[in-house]
């Protein structure tokens, strides 16, 4: 089949970056609410094809970061520099076009809606059929829809996800609908996956299953990831890098083996008080 | 014996490659759904398949009679595996893909592979870690590439790969392939076809080796008897290192020219069976629980006109279903609710459950309930019993269409000699008879007699038909200390029969008397708790409950009374109960892979609850420990409470009441 498929965003050949080069960095970025500060004057960046972990204790800002990233809020201070392009201000849908996906802590998804058409909804931002071809579905659109559903397939089987295709996601375990979520997220073809908390509120065995998908996202398609994750144990064995906020601010950046010996990251995470 | 009966020279697999390539040339051999659609492959490109991956493996240094395992789940490249590797003369042993590396490493070394074609980076990563202890081990192939690009690939090499080298060889010098297909067609049935590791209920496993001529003669025999053609169809679904699987899927299907169709995942078997629609069907009697476990459940919560119409026309198939399947007289009434039935119920049903298009279904391995058997007989399905083991590469007894019974199996399988000893054990000799276990000369002379009978182990007796009746394991049938005959798999059956029960293990021998040891059936005891506004948080929190001890002393209580029907079994009825804390599991070593139960391993595991059953406790403590699906092991304590149960005087005098 000689069906061409919309510019993929994650066009990771030609955005000119080298794998550990730099994919994105956030340059001095401060956030408040009112007079709330969620986060002072924070730099770090992102390399490319590594896994990249934020952490720190309940209230540290690690949410606010992502959101951040993402486009969902702007900050007031600072720029986020994303292949290469500075900005300040940007609606999620544009991150989206960028190529930044991400999942949430609560699973967004479709509880009504199967598998396949939740992750084929992860694809329609990529679709250049827009509604009137869809709805005749038939010629391009439906060429293109065939084409759209291989990579979700792909995915499908990537994720081992199979046997629940059919599937309302409503009616599957937590740990099934992280899954089809990180597919979602995955079907955008991002070269930034940002994901947030994707273990929480997961058994033992449902965490280790998560980490090896992450592990695979990252290590056979090569995409970069951003992380929060309270399981200290699952953070540091996943992630190449570990940067730590504790009320805001950044504490400690490194590699996680310098990160645990850390001791305002002890202090952080024993609570000493401020 | 019957190894004579084809005098056409077809006395390998390989050659009826060649020859289902050249009659069935443009029909599907294999189908496979990838990426949510079937793939299929006709018997032509299979051959090419095959011939490619025999050259890759020829040039990786395989040579005839090196033995190559082949692990991991029904995959068309796996099944292309048995054909390459039997087309150079070397021999595949397939290994169950669920074994703990321990176990794996020990087949593995004891049958002296040379090459391991495996699925996945699971199995590879089984073998690295005990690569030092199967010591002829050179090689492994794997077919799915994912999570092992970055290991050392020194003797590890991507299926894909050896079979574009095989390809690319071909293409250079043609003549390789000519010189393939001549050696194919020169090659000897004498030839060890396969060798299938036996799942160990008794101690280590032993490789059975079965020669080509006996492996084919069988394949065709019953293929013929249950006229098996090349507009047949299965799911290949059944472990691969079964003789199951190897022989109903890949054995049938390469005489009679058959398509095999590998399932998505092992979870998406159901969906994969209705997609289908196999004419040729194999299931353990655990699976058909299963699919009448779902059915009941789906109908009761089903709204009342549909759980009236299903409770109706069920009731019409139990009285005329059987007698239409067999071609018995019925009444015209009958027949016409039958057909509406068909159509409202049945039709319907079997399409749910993929059993639409089913021509022959089989069931063995353990015992079927009536009732079980007769509602899947009554939709119209054709279900029947053979009894078989790994030596006689399966088929001992099969029965004829027409003539089935739930307690029966069935008599001598075509061309199969059976003789009963005195002490009751059934021995017999057969076309696909094994040729003696792999370097286990002392094990092969204790199985099999001096004329060449083969000893099953097991006790049973020909009823007046003819028909065989398997009562237990010979060496597990005993008595009580009352002198009682006690047949511990028999009273474990009839237990078995009520979904409550998933698993039982009886003991009695040389006791007072009976009493067993009960595993519930989450599924349905669960359901029942849901239904009955029980909560409860775990299996053992369930399997403690009073309400569901009540239940299960009923199940007993009825299995006693059935017991105090057949007058070989009245004298060993179960006095006490126990459910167990933990379901029983092969992880542990409970359980053997095919899902039998090790009852010694229990017995030696539980001697204090066993204890406890006999001293009259009303209950005991017990520390277990148990082994995580990713091998750490954890321990499992509990408190198991002891009941008693109402026992029957024999035949269907008065009850009385016992032990209380």
């Amino acid at each position: 089949m000689n069906i061409h498929v919309s510019p993929q965003p994650t066009d990771t050949a030609d955005d000119g970056i080298a794998p550990g080069g730099v994919l994105m960095e956030v340059r001095n970025v401060s956030l408040s609410f009112g007079g709330v500060k969620a986060i002072t004057d924070i730099s770090f960046d992102v390399r490319k094809g590594e896994i990249r972990a934020i952490i720190g204790p309940n209230g540290a800002g690690k949410t606010s970061m992502l959101n951040v990233i993402n486009g969902f809020y702007t900050p007031q201070q600072g720029t986020i520099v994303f292949r290469g392009r500075e900005r300040r201000a940007m609606k999620p849908h544009h991150a989206v076009r960028q190529g930044i996906a991400r999942t949430f802590q609560n699973v967004a998804l479709f509880k009504g809606m199967s598998t396949l058409d939740n992750i084929m909804a992860g694809r329609s931002v990529l679709m250049r059929r827009k509604l009137f071809w869809q709805m005749l579905w038939h010629g391009p659109a439906l060429a293109e829809e065939i084409a759209h559903r291989r990579v979700v397939e792909e995915i499908i089987d990537f994720l081992e996800i199979q046997h629940i295709r059919r599937v309302p996601v409503g009616k599957l375990p937590y740990g099934l609908q992280k899954r089809v979520e990180l597919g979602r997220a995955l079907a955008m073809e991002p070269s930034l996956l940002l994901l947030d908390e994707p273990m929480a509120g997961m058994n033992l065995e449902e965490k280790e299953d998560m980490s090896r998908f992450i592990l695979d996202v990252n290590r056979q398609r090569g995409t970069t990831i951003a992380l929060i994750e309270h399981d200290m144990g699952v953070v540091m064995d996943l992630s190449d890098r570990v940067v730590v906020l504790d009320y805001g601010k950044k504490i400690a950046d490194g590699p996680p083996d310098e990160v645990k010996s850390n001791q305002q990251v002890i202090d952080a995470y024993l609570g000493v008080a401020h | 014996m019957g190894a004579s009966a084809y005098a056409d020279g077809m006395d390998t697999f390989p050659k009826f490659l060649l020859l289902n390539a050249e009659r069935f040339g443009d029909r599907p051999a294999m189908r496979h759904k990838d990426f949510g659609i079937w793939q299929s492959w006709t018997w032509k490109e299979q051959l090419a398949e095959i011939r490619a991956f025999a050259m890759g493996l020829q040039a990786l240094g395989l040579k005839r009679g090196d033995r190559v395992a082949i692990i991991g789940a029904n995959r068309p490249r796996l099944y292309w595996s048995f054909a390459a590797a039997q087309s150079i003369g070397a021999v595949p042993v397939p290994v169950y893909a669920d074994a703990v590396a321990e176990e794996l490493a020990y087949v593995l070394d004891n049958a002296g592979v040379r090459f391991a074609i495996v699925q996945d980076q699971e199995q590879v990563d089984k073998i690295r870690s005990f690569a030092g202890e199967i010591h002829a081990l050179t090689d492994v192939i794997y077919d799915e590439p994912r999570g092992l690009r970055d290991y050392d690939h020194n003797g590890l090499h991507d299926f894909e790969k050896v079979q574009h080298q095989g390809a690319a060889l071909l293409a250079a010098s043609p003549e390789l392939g000519d010189a393939w297909e001549a050696a194919v067609r020169n090659a000897s049935g004498d030839e060890i076809s396969v060798m299938l590791y036996t799942s160990g209920t008794t101690g280590r496993s032993k490789g059975v080796m079965i020669k080509a001529i006996n492996a084919v003669s069988a394949a065709r025999d019953t293929a013929a008897f249950d006229k098996l053609s090349e507009r047949d169809s299965v799911l290949a679904y059944l472990p691969l290192a079964w003789v199951g699987d190897h022989y109903l899927n890949y054995a049938q299907g390469y005489v009679a020219g058959f398509s095999m169709n590998c399932p998505e995942s092992s979870e998406t078997v159901p969906q994969d069976l209705r997609e289908i629609g196999p004419t040729f069907y194999f299931a353990p009697p655990r699976i058909f629980e299963g699919l009448l476990t779902s059915v009941t459940i789906r109908m009761e919560d089903a709204g009342w006109l549909k759980r009236k119409m299903f409770a109706h026309y069920i009731g019409v198939a139990k009285k005329h279903g059987e007698a239409i399947l067999e071609g018995r007289p019925v009444p015209l009434g009958g027949r016409i609710a039958y057909a509406i039935g068909e159509f409202l119920v049945y039709g319907p049903l079997k399409n749910v459950l993929g059993l639409s298009n089913i021509r022959v279904a089989y069931t063995a391995g353990e015992a079927i309930g009536q009732d079980l058997f007769s509602f899947f007989r009554s939709l119209g399905i054709n279900l029947k019993q053979l009894y078989g083991q790994t030596e006689a590469f399966l088929y001992v007894t099969v029965q004829k269409d027409g003539e089935v019974r739930a307690d029966t199996v069935g008599p001598a399988a075509p061309n199969v000699d059976i003789r009963i000893t005195d002490a009751g054990e059934v021995q017999f000799r057969s076309p696909g008879q094994f040729s003696g276990y792999y370097n286990q000369d002392d094990k092969t002379a204790e199985t099999m007699t001096e004329d060449g009978y083969v000893k099953t182990g097991d006790a049973g007796f020909f009823d007046k038909d003819g028909q065989l009746r398997i009562i237990d394991r010979a060496k597990d049938v005993g008595k009580l200390a009352t002198g009682a005959l006690f047949a511990p798999k028999y009273i474990e059956n009839t237990l078995k029969f009520f979904p409550n029960i998933k698993e039982a293990v009886a003991y009695g021998d040389g006791r007072d008397f009976a009493s067993a040891f009960i595993n519930i059936d989450l599924q349905a005891v669960g359901n029942w708790a849901e239904r009955s506004n029980i909560a409860y948080a775990s299996y053992q929190e369930l399997a403690g409950h009073p309400e569901v001890y009540r239940m299960i002393a009923g199940n007993v209580e009825e299995t006693n009374r059935r017991l105090s029907r057949e007058p070989m079994m009245a004298g060993a009825q179960i006095k006490r109960f126990l459910i167990l804390h933990k379901e029983l599991d092969a992880d542990d070593g409970e359980l053997t892979r095919t899902m039998k139960v090790r009852r010694a391993f229990v017995a030696d595991r539980y001697a204090p609850l066993i204890e406890a059953l006999y001293d009259g406790s009303t209950e005991k403590f017990v520390d277990t420990e148990v082994t995580y699906e990713d091998g750490r092991k954890g321990r499992i304590k509990a408190t198991v409470k002891i009941m008693d149960v109402r026992t029957f005087a024999a035949e269907s005098a008065p009850a009385r009441e016992a032990a209380e």
